[in-house]
């Protein structure tokens, strides 16, 4: 018996998919659920296991285009397959991609240890700069764009020509925040097994703002202005296919240690491949921090149908006058970008000066203040 | 008054930190519990060894290669105590040395045990000090064993055996690392007979293998004895009852020296009083930037982990002196040399072979001797080797270890390819003068390739 392989369905908005990878070459014997192909979406990758045991056919290749709900393949139970021809080795999926990037420290360490030259060693070079001036362009390498990153152009430039979006900055003193996590992490860790990192005051403080100012925690759908009633905070995380938006929902509800541990997990998944649609989908706001990657200033792009997102920046100590006094404080600059269609002025400068006085002074935060 | 920075301790960590921390325009006090700045390097460390080991190199020498190289002498012989005032004048020199340095920084300075009350103030005999941040730098002390009370004239540590006032017959030491080897090797030069005794199976662990087994047979050929693998269990006045492979025996001396390591020295610094809890061996920990559990209060040097060495401690002195004015230093651990200053010198920089292949590292190895070296051959120094260590994908180089006379300065280059993360064919296309020793690094890169010339 014969049993057609389709294309599965990947979410709702999804139509085709590219094939990614042959991981079972046509002509092998295949157990039932055994891992043929990976698919590559718009969104998210997926994995096409064998409906049956028997000897398989594929009749697409690497980069071909197929529609969900196509047959793409078969496995014939009753023909016997070749002796499995061993499939090229494949670079395990994004379990290996490179480590996380470093946890939010506003400073570096001074102490080079042996281990950390070796491992700089090991580490694959750092692109080199280009050679000064050449007469004429050359050509290097040339890849396929995926479908992940064609969608991120074509969603970013979409949002360029359809918005009005306008960027509003402030600058947040961090002392209060680092001293209660220098306070408070080691009972923080004891209680919920997760380091207390910054995002968690940046998502509670988020949250606290959008509620105060509902036109940020709102969308545009055709002559409507839509305002959600819940505060699902998307927060992005870098893969090396390019950044992804998990969204934490309910975060006027959440404690600390449970936005720390949801981030986490999100991360974790982003990472591994094992990210499903959900997971990503109907977020209300965004907070992104560039600062991981030393960002000083930025102004973020809104993802749509969003109206707003925070950027977070890197940490640096400054000069700034308190008190008529010119003291060192650990600052960071906030950038919101918001649709100004959608959102005025006011209400978005607003809304970022009752992030900073929250995130200066957290007590606020537990007072709803 | 409120000082911007308090330094307690005074050797190659405290007063480096603390000139450093001057020159940035830190209102800086440096506390140190002995009359004589310096610490232990210089007072009873590197500096006074070093001048022992100069004298009786000099008398050695002048013993053995003199008739040789055609220079006739009458009766030579020498002079202990003379020795010892010429140690004592250069420690001297370097005590006001730094007083002066102190004095044209502006640096104040107070002689008393600190004892910390807070993490910006400490007392020193009665009178409290108050520090927007304050820099321990306290250093070590000689380990000892229980069974073994040190008086320092019979039973001595490194500091007695710097001080002895007669050459002793018969000298045991207790660890050959490389304190005992430095000072054993003074009083074998002098005429003692110089047993060693050590609990692991090789002299000097932090050695490369293969350097540290050639460097025991040059040091046995100059008559000094080693007893490995071998544990002293008891000690009735300076006759040890030792133990290997299960036989005991007793050896007899004049003199014993325990050099088994050394230990941080935090003795009345009132650590608890403040809330920072030393680990199981003493050490206080820290951070990446030198900030212990209390963050006004930094620590560097020997009561800090990493290798117990006078350079280690004065560029960890210069780095938080930076820190704490804003700046942002770095220290490349790995390009921190390490020597022994024997006859031959022993340098290392780097990974060992052992080392590099715990760390599941692919490497290659280029060797050289000195007796392929012209300059080596001219001056009677042929004795040893260089040993390059590289990663066989990326040719950096990864660690450099010279047995061989002036090992201790041709490390230079290997500290600074490590530090500037160059191949082993950097150091191999450097152009070396000829004929001098350092030709031996340059050939020992080269046969990490097979390209060595002489070879």
């Amino acid at each position: 018996m014969k049993i057609d392989i389709k294309v599965p369905s990947a979410g709702e908005s999804v139509s085709e998919a590219t094939v990614s990878r042959i991981i079972k070459a046509s002509g092998s014997t295949v157990k039932t659920d055994e891992e043929i192909l990976e698919l590559e979406t718009d969104k998210v990758n997926q994995v096409v296991y064998a409906p049956g045991a028997g000897k398989l056919t594929l009749n697409v290749k690497v980069d071909d285009v197929v529609a969900v709900g196509s047959v793409i393949g078969s496995v014939d139970t009753e023909a016997k397959g070749e002796a499995a021809p061993a499939p090229a080795p494949v670079p395990k999926k994004e379990a290996a991609s490179p480590p996380p990037p470093p946890a939010p420290t506003a400073e570096k360490s001074a102490r080079k240890m042996p281990s950390d030259f070796v491992a700089e060693m090991k580490a694959p070079a750092p692109p080199t700069p280009a050679p000064a001036a050449e007469p004429t362009p050359k050509a290097g390498e040339r890849k396929r764009m995926s479908k992940l990153r064609k969608t991120i152009a074509e969603r970013l430039v979409a949002v360029k020509n359809t918005t009005a979006m306008l960027t509003t900055f402030n600058e947040v003193d961090m002392s209060n925040i680092m001293a209660i996590r220098a306070r408070e992490q080691e009972n923080f860790v004891k209680r919920y097994g997760i380091k207390l990192g910054f995002m968690s005051f940046f998502v509670k403080a988020c949250a606290a703002a959008l509620k105060e100012f509902p036109a940020v925690n709102s969308m545009i759908d055709g002559d409507e202005i839509l305002t959600f009633s819940t505060y699902d905070i998307g927060v992005a995380v870098s893969t090396d296919r390019g950044l992804l938006v998990p969204v934490l929902r309910g975060c006027d509800k959440k404690s600390f240690g449970d936005v720390e541990k949801d981030i986490a997990a999100f991360a974790q998944k982003a990472r591994s491949g094992s990210i499903s649609i959900d997971d990503l989908q109907g977020g209300s706001f965004t907070i992104t921090n560039g600062g991981v990657f030393g960002s000083l200033l930025s102004t973020p792009i809104l993802n749509p149908p969003q109206a707003a997102i925070l950027g977070m920046h890197n940490i640096v100590k400054r000069a700034v006058v308190e008190n008529d006094q010119i003291v060192i404080r650990p600052m960071m600059y906030l950038a919101l970008s918001y649709d100004h269609r959608l959102i005025d002025g006011r209400e978005s400068v607003l809304f970022l000066v009752h992030l900073k006085r929250n995130l200066e002074d957290p007590t606020r935060l537990l007072l709803d203040l | 008054m409120m000082y911007d920075v308090a330094v307690i301790g005074s050797g190659p960590g405290g007063y480096v930190a603390a000139i450093r921390c001057a020159q940035l325009g830190l209102k800086t006090i440096c506390v140190e519990k002995d009359p004589a700045l310096g610490g232990t390097c210089l007072n009873v460390g590197c500096i006074p060894s070093k001048a022992l080991l100069h004298s009786t190199e000099l008398y050695d020498k002048l013993r053995h290669e003199a008739a040789a190289n055609g220079v006739i002498s009458g009766s030579l012989s020498f002079d202990i105590v003379k020795i010892m005032e010429r140690k004592g004048q250069i420690v001297k020199g370097f005590n006001e040395g730094i007083t002066w340095l102190f004095k044209k920084n502006k640096i104040d300075s107070l002689t008393g045990l600190a004892a910390l009350t807070s993490p910006t103030s400490f007392t020193v005999g009665g009178k409290e000090i108050t520090a927007k941040q304050i820099i321990l730098a306290t250093g070590s002390e000689p380990i000892t064993l229980p069974f073994l009370p040190i008086d320092e004239k019979r039973i001595v540590t490194s500091t007695g055996a710097l001080s002895l006032p007669s050459v002793p017959k018969r000298m045991l030491v207790i660890g050959a690392g490389i304190i005992g080897v430095e000072l054993g090797s003074v009083y074998s030069r002098l005429g003692s007979q110089v047993v060693f005794v050590e609990f692991l199976d090789r002299i000097c662990p932090t050695l490369d293998g293969s350097i540290a087994r050639a460097f025991q047979e040059i040091l046995q050929k100059q008559g000094l004895t080693f007893h490995l693998s071998t544990k002293v269990t008891s000690a009735s006045g300076t006759t040890l009852t030792v133990e290997h492979e299960g036989a005991s025996r007793t050896l007899e001396a004049d003199v014993v020296l325990v050099s088994i390591g050394r230990r941080p020295y935090t003795k009345g610094l009132g650590l608890e009083k403040v809330g920072i809890k030393p680990t199981d061996r003493g050490f206080i920990p820290i951070n990446g930037r030198f900030q212990t559990s209390v963050p006004t209060i930094y620590a560097i040097g020997d009561v800090v982990d990493g290798p117990m060495l006078a350079h280690k401690a004065s560029e960890e002195g210069i780095a938080v002196a930076e820190i704490i004015a804003g700046q942002n230093p770095s220290i490349e651990y790995m390009a921190i040399p390490s020597v022994v200053y024997t006859d031959p010198e022993v340098a290392a920089v780097g990974l060992t072979e052992e080392e590099a292949k715990k760390m599941g590292l692919d490497i290659k190895v280029g060797t050289f001797p000195f007796k392929a070296n012209s300059r080596a051959k001219c001056t009677g120094e042929d004795k040893g080797m260089v040993k390059i260590i590289a990663d066989s994908a990326t040719d950096r180089l990864l660690g450099m270890h010279i047995l061989g006379a002036k090992a201790s300065e041709l490390i230079a280059e290997g500290c600074v390819a490590i530090q500037k993360k160059a191949t082993v064919l950097d150091i191999a296309h450097t152009p070396h003068a000829h004929p001098t020793l350092s030709e031996a690094v340059k050939e020992a890169a080269l046969d990490v390739h097979k390209r060595a010339i002489h070879k």
